[in-house]
């Protein structure tokens, strides 16, 4: 059936398609040139004494430098989400908590630009991505919560819900303001406080955020941004007056805080890794999902735990499929995060740059057939060319273990079936997309994925009111919409 | 077997010609062998190690199977086999498979209530925990096709998306059944977990666990598919680690407030990262112990995204 379509038209790259530079201005980018910690609602010296540089991986310039907290720094952030909890936060009515929130909400609007440029410069994302993308839905996701902080009752029939107390959060390198804000907005409309660590690599937007906070005047101590590493991550899940834990990263590191936070009264959400699986029907769109694919894989250098990472292509339409991402590889553009035509950038650090390459030959070596566009790359920086591999087995390290970076690898099966059973072959169970003309089969494959989100003919698409998070070892908990108020509520 | 310790209400019926030989004609009672439910079948445990069940004055009431890790490794593999089905039926076929249950069971009170007695209870206590027993069954059986409603949601998202959220069960739910009570506490944690979709491996209580191999039985005639639910009986002491690391379990749900329990059993749950839910301070009697919130615990929320095409301009006016 696929012959039938008209498949033979191939994009054509002799003529170079060029574009002029098109970059964004960085001088809407205030960054100072130190950043203490944001407690109290006010930027204190951290106790440790200590700062550590964040880089532009683009450059692998220095931006800034910001204060490693410890365990004392820690302490201190806690005890003043407590006692804003007790004195001011949880007593105020909730109509005016919303207030505060719609607040920052509109802040961040209004500085959306600076927010865009400052992410992708600490990130490496693209531009296009963090004004369009990271940005609008991190305030948006402010924007909605706020709505919620009056109405928790209705959310949760025949039941009083009731905040947990202060939240500890620790959050990803990947979408560093808009995981900010999936943390912090429900936190805040349920009426608990905030201690957030934003990740070592990518802490400015979150200061960014701090200094909105505190124009908005949001009561001292609601919410305190603490920047560090993994030793004040363990500081702030083994703190002994924080009452849940939410945290999204690795698996790995998220069964370490499982057992750590085992015996505690602490209320715990995890939003873990993923391998999603992207599968193709013959009866596709086949122009449609190629873009589905790249969109899926290589968005944010594909530093996306529901990326779709795995390629199941159906073997009829193996060759139009591999032939057509192929060329949709070579038209990518790789380069400078601020140019608006850019739609690869740096990869966010060297540390995670040499686990992609790790990872690139442990495919080789497994036998996997390698491709890579041919694109050029700039001199400096962290950059990885999108890559693909086909030739792969259900079993190879590349197929079961999550990369996170712009690789994919492509596997062809035949019936529904036996796409089902490949597909949830995994310890992971973030998301997964389905690629097909037919209603019928959608519904199929979308109820039999074990993953808690399934896009449709589309893939990567978030919003404030879709409720995201994973089944299996992807973590449990869910953030945005209704769902996500429970991880904050003691509703039992 | 420890069949001369075992106490039994002596129901004897003379013989109206009783020989004088030295022989009565008493008839002797059939005494009932307690096994274990795995995959729909009543095998004794692989160990062959038994445990004797006591009531408070020390008399015995039964050899119950000292169950193993394999009869547990056993469990989950027919209640991972029997999860793909069990999770497809429709909604109102589980529904009335739970009042089924219900019904099984009011016929079978008696039974219960003799064995309750046995464990201690009042005719009283015995009879009022039957009777809730039913009840739940019946209040479960009624939320199998509602409580998706309640939970599932649409999403109005700001860009041309039909998106929704259902929840749809988490798997293979492994459960140490409330220990202090023989019935009761088991039926309230079976119940929603298999309303909502999911397949279990249940522990009974390990000082009274008569209830629970017959309750077993009541399953086995009631239309539930094998291995949709599984019954253990042995000691939590050694079996609660294999509960709660193994690594084709989803969820462990937990009952009782020893804190070294349930800190082994969080930590333990890590490896897979598994739901733990920790029903400690429930009274099992009462109507606190039955919600549509139980059966969310067990519940994934999945939400699926498709695209609305939207080339014309056409709006409905009307």
């Amino acid at each position: 059936m696929a012959k039938a379509k008209n498949n033979t038209l191939k994009l054509n790259f002799d003529t170079k398609w060029g574009y002029s530079p098109a970059p964004e201005s960085k001088s809407i980018a205030k960054i100072e040139a130190k950043y203490d910690l944001f407690i109290n609602g006010k930027f204190e010296k951290p106790l440790s004494k200590k700062y550590f540089d964040t880089i532009n991986p683009a450059t692998e310039e220095k931006l800034s430098e910001v204060a490693d907290a410890n365990a004392a720094d820690v302490d201190k952030a806690v005890k003043a989400a407590r006692i804003a909890y007790n004195n001011v936060w949880g007593k105020m009515p909730a109509k005016e908590r919303a207030k505060y929130i719609y607040r920052i909400a509109r802040m961040i609007q209004e500085r959306a630009r600076e927010f865009a440029v400052i992410e992708s410069l600490d990130g490496g994302k693209p531009i296009r991505e963090s004004r369009d993308i990271d940005v609008p839905v991190a305030a948006n996701h402010f924007f909605y919560y706020a709505g919620w902080a009056d109405k928790l009752q209705y959310a949760f029939p025949n039941r009083n819900p009731k905040p947990l107390g202060v939240a500890g959060q620790i959050i990803p390198w990947n979408f560093p303001l808009l995981m900010a804000a999936w943390k912090i907005a429900p936190a805040l409309a349920t009426g608990n406080t905030v201690v957030l660590k934003p990740a070592e690599t990518t802490p400015l937007t979150a200061l960014k955020l701090a200094e909105i906070i505190q124009e908005s005047e949001l009561p001292a101590g609601v919410v305190n941004i603490i920047t560090g590493a993994g030793a004040t991550g363990a500081a702030i899940v083994n703190h002994s007056d924080i009452n849940k834990i939410a945290f999204t990263g690795s698996t790995d590191v998220g069964k370490i805080i499982q057992r750590a936070v085992a015996g505690t009264n602490k209320k715990i959400t995890l939003e873990l890794g993923g391998k999603a699986a992207n599968i193709i029907f013959d009866d596709a769109p086949i122009d449609q999902a190629v873009e589905g694919i790249i969109n899926g894989i290589y968005f944010n250098q594909g530093h996306v735990c529901c990326a779709g990472s795995r390629l199941f292509v159906q073997e009829s339409v193996f060759d139009e499929v591999i032939r057509k991402l192929k060329d949709r590889l070579e038209t990518l553009i790789v380069g400078d995060p601020l140019d608006k035509n850019t739609d690869i950038g740096a990869i966010n650090s060297k540390q995670q740059m040499e686990t992609i390459h790790k990872y690139l030959k442990i495919g080789e070596k497994e036998g996997a057939e390698m491709y890579q566009s041919n694109c050029p790359l700039p001199k400096k920086g962290y950059f990885i060319r999108p890559t693909l591999f086909t030739n792969v087995a259900q079993s190879s390290r590349i197929v079961q273990e999550e990369i996170f970076g712009p690789v994919l690898t492509v596997q062809t099966f035949r019936t529904d079936d036996e796409v089902i059973e490949k597909a949830n072959n995994t310890p992971f169970g973030l998301s997964a997309g389905v690629w097909t003309d037919k209603g019928s089969k959608i519904f199929n494959l979308t109820t039999k994925m074990r993953a808690g989100v399934v896009w449709a003919n589309t893939y990567n698409k978030f919003d404030p009111t879709s409720p995201f998070g994973g089944y299996k070892e992807s973590g449990f908990g869910r953030e945005g919409g209704l769902h996500g108020l429970s991880a904050y509520l003691n509703v039992h | 077997m420890a069949t001369k310790t075992i106490s039994k209400k002596a129901t004897t019926v003379f013989s109206s010609n009783g020989h004088s030989n030295g022989i009565t004609n008493k008839r002797v009672e059939v005494l009932k062998t307690y096994k274990i439910y795995i995959g729909g079948q009543f095998p004794r445990t692989e160990s062959g190690r038994y445990y004797v069940a006591k009531n408070k004055a020390g008399q015995a009431l039964a050899n119950a199977c000292l169950s193993s890790r394999k009869d547990f490794r056993d469990a989950v593999n027919a209640a991972r086999s029997a999860f793909g089905g069990w999770s497809t039926r429709a909604a109102f076929n589980r529904s009335q498979i739970l009042y089924r249950i219900a019904e099984m069971l009011e016929g079978r009170k008696i039974q219960f209530i003799d064995e309750l007695i046995k464990q201690d209870a009042t005719p009283t206590q015995a009879e009022a925990e039957v009777n809730t027993a039913i009840d739940r069954l019946i209040y479960y059986a009624g939320w199998c096709d509602k409580y998706q409603q309640l939970f599932g949601t649409v999403n109005p998202v700001a860009s041309s998306h039909f998106n929704f959220s259902v929840p749809e069960p988490t798997g293979v739910v492994a459960i140490i059944a409330p220990q202090n009570n023989s019935l009761i506490g088991l039926v309230s944690v079976i119940a929603p977990v298999i309303a909502g979709g999911n397949t279990c491996v249940v522990l009974a209580s390990e000082t009274k666990p008569l209830c629970a191999i017959t309750f077993a039985e009541v399953i086995h005639s009631s239309d539930v598919p094998s291995g949709v639910i599984n019954i253990l009986t042995g000691k939590p002491t050694e079996l609660i680690k294999y509960f709660a690391d193994h690594m084709d379990v989803n969820a462990t749900v937990y009952c009782e407030r020893d804190e070294t329990n349930k800190k082994l059993i969080q930590e333990k749950a890590a490896q897979n990262v598994k739901r733990i839910l920790l029903y400690d301070n429930i009274d099992w009697n009462s109507s606190e112990a039955e919600s549509p919130y139980f059966i969310s615990d067990t519940q994934e929320i999945k939400t699926t995204w498709h695209p609305i095409e939207n080339i014309g301009g056409a709006k409905a006016g009307y």
